[in-house]
């Protein structure tokens, strides 16, 4: 079916700024995501999916330009001992990386693997993110899938003793930056992965994770405070039995944020915690897309999202919990709340739960508020002055989501940083 | 110390008067206790002292050391020396215990033009004093309130009681949801901080408390007034007969 004009002439527009890097062992996985691309077109407002977050932005050729800012502040995740690979604008830096080398997980650049004919990513680069595609289309992450420039290809074969941490770096306004993560972790196999920094001016992300039975791995992402930024990101993650996945992600400021989740239970009594906290003032459009697919017996989901807008923010949350026929003895949980600190800003909550199993527990639960009364005079006949009084609140509304990070010391990180957002807007 | 004349409150969203000219005044190093029936207004007379929302004062006055509270906001008059432990302790996740014990201190310590307490200085005072409490280090390390039982709640309140050293103390049912040794426990805390410069105004429905932390001077409330002042053999006459006679008396 031929696409309507409009859509066809934007996907055809944006095919022609890019072009697709050597192959190697992935050719046939970038070509075959690029006739996706063409088969379905690129996203524009009237597809469902996109209803309350206008694609244009993400879908024209050319990326809007975005001020580099300059926070003042040590990047997130400085102080953990940590194997730092840094991208500028998309780009890797040899040099402001560490070697790659750590006990327990094998790291290699994505563009280094266009020289090799075999390679164990090839079983989940661009098929993970094809498996996605249904029952919903997600073509900005095909896109990614064909055009990437680069990124880690990571197997975790033991436990390494720290964190594997993606920097990126946002020096160009007019960066447009592509990059694809594949991550295998084996069986019995566990590490965390730190994701921080903005990225480019307009950054595609694409994650995909195949976690084998037993296998665990921490995913902790903060996407910058530059105020210009426009993100899509994908995370697809696969998981075996008894298998743990568990991801927060952290946005701070940034013009459009889309973050999309597709998660899929292969295994039984496997666990997936897909949660994000994010604070937004003004010109601040952010989107959660989560879709769990259970499609195994006794699996646990978890969605936690909390949204803090003002000034005129918007908050969106589409999630969805799938529950497939004999998937028995599902545990879905799914909350998405914002705390709208001001008449102008609103939040747009689309939960959505489809069962076809009898034997579940699934709950959901979306709502829109401001600060708790009660906690705020609690503080404040403790001497705590209002506008103080008023972050803590704050910082306890997005608590829920902030515990779902296993590291006590990586959530305090991420509450100082709340609670600096919070404090500079006194 | 704390000096209460003809007070009377309405609720702000109806019209419905609470408070029906309270008069009351507490004097430093002294126990006052409160009791009477239920909607009698006790409780809305602590919050109307600590500053919550949704009431409105239609006359009368309340001075602590002779400085108007009524017109102040609830953390001036936490600086000044006022604290209420709530009958339903608030739990607030995300926020430590000891840095929101850190917070409130050091907070009423910069209004009252005080040098900020070192961290090293506030978790040994911290430390010991919670000790005494029973309130063991990881409840000072989880999130206020949250988890904890009615008991470990109405200690962490006397604990913030411990730590801000108010001059006036307004306990509101303290005793409800406790059990005989937690009562026991949370009272001693009290009276650890009997002191010749401090007030205490002590709501209870029941006699079994002032058992343990025993009163100067005992009021019965009714229908948004005094209606009896006595002494501890008052709360005694509560505790046997009800308080039919005391209102059949005054009616």
């Amino acid at each position: 079916m031929a696409l309507p004009e409009l859509k066809q002439s934007t996907t055809e527009a944006r095919l022609a700024s890019l072009s697709m890097p050597a192959g190697g062992c992935l050719e046939a996985a970038r070509r075959a995501a690029i006739s996706r691309v063409q088969a379905t077109g690129l996203p524009d407002r009237r597809d469902e999916y996109w209803k309350y977050t206008r694609p244009d932005t993400l879908t024209v050729a050319e990326a809007p330009k975005a001020a580099v800012f300059d926070s003042g502040e040590e990047p997130m995740f400085d102080a953990f001992d940590r194997i730092k690979i840094v991208f500028v604008d998309g780009v890797f830096d040899a040099a402001a990386s560490d070697d790659l080398a750590l006990e327990g997980v094998s790291i290699e650049r994505l563009a280094d693997l266009a020289g090799k004919d075999i390679h164990w990513s090839k079983d989940i680069y661009g098929v993970l993110e094809a498996r996605g595609q249904s029952p919903v289309e997600r073509p900005l992450a095909a896109l990614n899938t064909g055009y990437a420039t680069d990124g880690v290809v990571i197997h975790v074969t033991g436990r390494p003793s720290k964190p594997i941490n993606l920097v990126y770096r946002h020096q160009s306004d007019s960066s447009d930056a592509m990059l694809h993560h594949v991550v295998k972790v084996d069986s019995g196999a566990e590490a965390t992965i730190l994701e921080n920094g903005p990225a480019a001016s307009r950054f595609s992300h694409v994650m995909e994770i195949d976690i084998a039975d037993t296998g665990t791995l921490h995913l902790v992402r903060a996407q910058g405070r530059d105020h210009e930024l426009r993100n899509a990101t994908h995370l697809f993650a696969r998981l075996g039995r008894e298998s743990v996945f568990k991801s927060f992600t952290l946005t701070v400021n940034g013009v459009l944020t889309r973050n999309e989740a597709v998660i899929e239970f292969l295994g039984d009594d496997a666990v997936a915690h897909v949660a994000g906290a994010c604070v937004g003032d003004g010109d601040f459009h952010h989107d959660d897309t989560v879709f769990v697919t259970h499609d195994a017996v006794n699996c646990e989901s978890r969605q936690v999202f909390k949204k803090v807008l003002r000034n005129g923010a918007t908050g969106v949350f589409q999630g969805k919990i799938l529950v497939k026929e004999g998937a028995q003895k599902t545990d879905g949980y799914q909350i998405s709340q914002s705390l709208l600190l001001d008449d102008d800003s609103q939040f747009l909550a689309k939960p959505e739960l489809e069962i076809y199993a009898d034997d579940v527990a699934c709950s959901h639960g979306s709502t829109s508020g401001a600060i708790d009364e009660d906690g705020l005079f609690y503080l404040r006949s403790r001497g705590v002055p209002e506008a103080e009084a008023t972050d803590l609140m704050t910082l306890a509304f997005l608590a829920e989501a902030v515990e779902e990070i296993d590291s006590d010391d990586i959530a305090a990180s991420i509450n100082d940083r709340l609670y600096g957002w919070l404090a500079r807007r006194r | 110390m704390l000096e209460i004349k003809n007070l009377h409150v309405k609720l702000e969203e109806e019209d419905k008067q609470i408070l029906k000219g309270v008069n009351l005044t507490v004097e430093a190093g002294k126990v006052h206790a409160i009791m009477g029936p239920n909607g009698s207004g006790k409780s809305t007379l602590s919050y109307v002292l600590a500053g919550k929302d949704g009431y409105e004062v239609t006359e009368g006055s309340a001075t602590l050391a002779g400085e108007e509270l009524l017109e102040l906001e609830p953390e001036e008059r936490a600086a000044l020396g006022v604290f209420l432990a709530f009958q339903y302790p608030v739990e607030i996740p995300g926020v430590g215990n000891m840095t929101f014990l850190r917070t409130a201190v050091n907070a009423q310590r910069k209004a009252r033009g005080e040098e900020e307490l070192s961290a090293s200085d506030f978790l040994k005072v911290v430390r010991e004093k919670a000790k005494t409490l029973k309130i063991d280090a990881d409840m000072l390390k989880r999130p206020v309130n949250v988890g904890f039982s009615g008991g470990e709640k109405k200690r962490n309140e006397i604990l913030q009681m411990a730590m801000l050293e108010p001059k006036m103390c307004i306990l509101d049912e303290t005793d409800s949801g406790l059990d005989v040794d937690a009562m026991k426990l949370v009272a001693d805390g009290v009276n650890a901080l009997r002191d010749e410069g401090r007030g205490f105004l002590v709501i209870t429905h029941y006699q079994r408390l002032l058992d343990h932390i025993k009163p100067d001077v005992v009021h019965i409330m009714a229908d948004g007034r005094i209606i009896k002042t006595g002494g501890p053999e008052l709360a005694l006459e509560v505790e046997n007969n009800g308080y039919a006679d005391i209102l059949a008396e005054v009616a």
